[in-house]
């Protein structure tokens, strides 16, 4: 495990063993926020500030934390820190915090962040544990992403809208309206839209996934067969 | 045996006593900042009912809790618009109950002579595409109340069109908009019989923020 090379980890967290496709921790929050792109965005940036935070200090402390008192003591971390950027959102990024409301507090509760801590951060020094909470959280804010543009795009005709929310008054010029007059598609805008969205999702990378299989058999295949002819 | 418990109790007194540091030192360096945001989410909406110019004193602090059914219970808190210590208007935060989803939560301004300066939604969970036309930023439906007052409609007609009254609803949605009309006219109607006590002075409050 330790044995990981770092390029190993960036691949996992954003593809082999990402969290919201692969793992399919935290789709409490991936389905519920992932309505627009902006606040897909908000949410994915929050989970992972708290993912650095918190492999950070549960790798720095791996050795002293004694196995029957760790999971409380991840919990303390990870609350702490998820409490502090609550706070600190409220104060700078007011707007969005309005909007992303009980999402932010709970994001204590994704499984993703305690799953990390207790799979990766307590085996792994500081630096590769750092690392994996990158890979990791942006892993999950790319597809929060991705299904907030599917979402804002076929339920809005938009992307970006509100982006001076996170970004300030300058990124008001960034919304992009797609069709002009969109009458709106409700579906992909209520809940089902979302579970709809996160399963075309999957089923994307399944389809990648094996075809990129299928082209590295041809190729072994191609491999073993060149020194008979 | 005992001295594991104990190590292990320590550790975890310290990992709380470091969390509880870090929540408590954020928190005191982004409290005044986020009670200015408070305020000022609370002027912008005000400022949408009511022009700047219109009073001329601190309308966040210039407050009254009222209770009553007709505001939608609880304590409602109104801020009072003066000009040179005459009332202007008053601002309702009332609670309409009749959603489709939950309560709708709207700031009802009546101006001094009893019509309507503006209406605005805070916050509901109707919804999305149906509902939550009542909204300003999705339709101007809501601005269908300016300059109303409660003769005018006669109060019968302080309803949606299905129900007899002159206020659109929405296609699929009648209910939210049939709750908002119902408070604004509410708030109307309590409005006309305690227009005094809605901007009577306060009394020196304590319990009032300065």
């Amino acid at each position: 495990m330790s044995t990981r090379s770092y390029r190993r980890i960036v691949a996992d967290g954003f593809w082999h063993n990402n969290p919201g496709l692969v793992q399919l921790l935290g789709l409490c929050p991936l389905l519920a926020i992932s309505g627009t792109v902006v606040n897909a965005l908000g949410l994915g940036l929050a989970t992972t500030l708290t993912l650095v935070a918190s492999n950070l200090s549960v790798s720095a402390i791996r050795n002293w934390v004694r196995p029957e008192i760790r999971i409380p003591v991840y919990v303390l971390i990870i609350a702490s820190v998820v409490t502090a950027i609550e706070l600190a959102m409220n104060a700078y990024f007011h707007e969005l915090y309005l909007i992303l409301g009980i999402f932010i507090p709970l994001i204590v509760t994704n499984c993703a962040i305690i799953g990390r801590a207790e799979a990766f951060a307590s085996k792994n020094p500081m630096p590769r544990a750092l690392v994996d909470a990158l890979a990791m959280g942006l892993g999950f804010t790319a597809v929060l992403v991705a299904l907030g543009g599917l979402r804002e795009a076929l339920g809005q005709g938009t992307l970006f809208a509100q982006a001076h929310l996170m970004f300030g008054d300058m990124a008001r010029g960034l919304t992009l309206t797609l069709v002009e007059d969109y009458r709106g598609f409700l579906l992909a805008v209520l809940p089902p839209g979302a579970f709809i969205g996160l399963g075309l999702l999957l089923a994307l990378k399944n389809a990648v996934d094996e075809h990129l299989e299928r082209r590295a058999a041809r190729r072994r295949a191609a491999m073993t067969e060149q020194p008979q002819t | 045996m005992i001295r594991n418990v104990l190590i292990s109790a320590f550790l975890l007194a310290v990992f709380g006593l470091t969390g509880a540091a870090l929540v408590a030192t954020v928190h005191q360096g982004t409290q005044a900042r986020i009670q200015a945001n408070r305020e000022a989410d609370t002027l912008e909406r005000l400022h949408a009912i009511l022009p700047k110019g219109a009073y001329d004193n601190a309308i966040v602090q210039d407050t009254v809790h009222l209770s009553h059914p007709l505001l939608g219970g609880g304590e409602r808190t109104v801020y009072r618009a003066r000009r040179d210590g005459q009332p202007v208007a008053a601002v309702f935060s009332v609670m309409a109950h009749g959603g489709y989803a939950g309560d709708i939560r709207l700031l009802v301004g009546v101006m001094a002579d009893g019509r309507i300066a503006g209406v605005r939604v805070v916050e509901h969970h109707e919804t999305p595409g149906l509902g939550d036309g009542i909204e300003a930023a999705k339709s101007d439906w809501i601005l269908g109340f300016d300059g109303r007052a409660l003769g005018d409609p006669p109060r019968e007609d302080w309803a949606v069109r299905r129900d007899g009254g002159i206020f659109d609803q929405f296609t699929g949605a009648t209910i939210t908009p049939r709750a908002v009309v119902e408070a604004v006219r509410d708030t109307l109607i309590y409005f006309g019989d305690h227009r005094d006590q809605v901007f009577a002075q306060n009394r020196q409050n304590p319990g009032e923020a300065p």
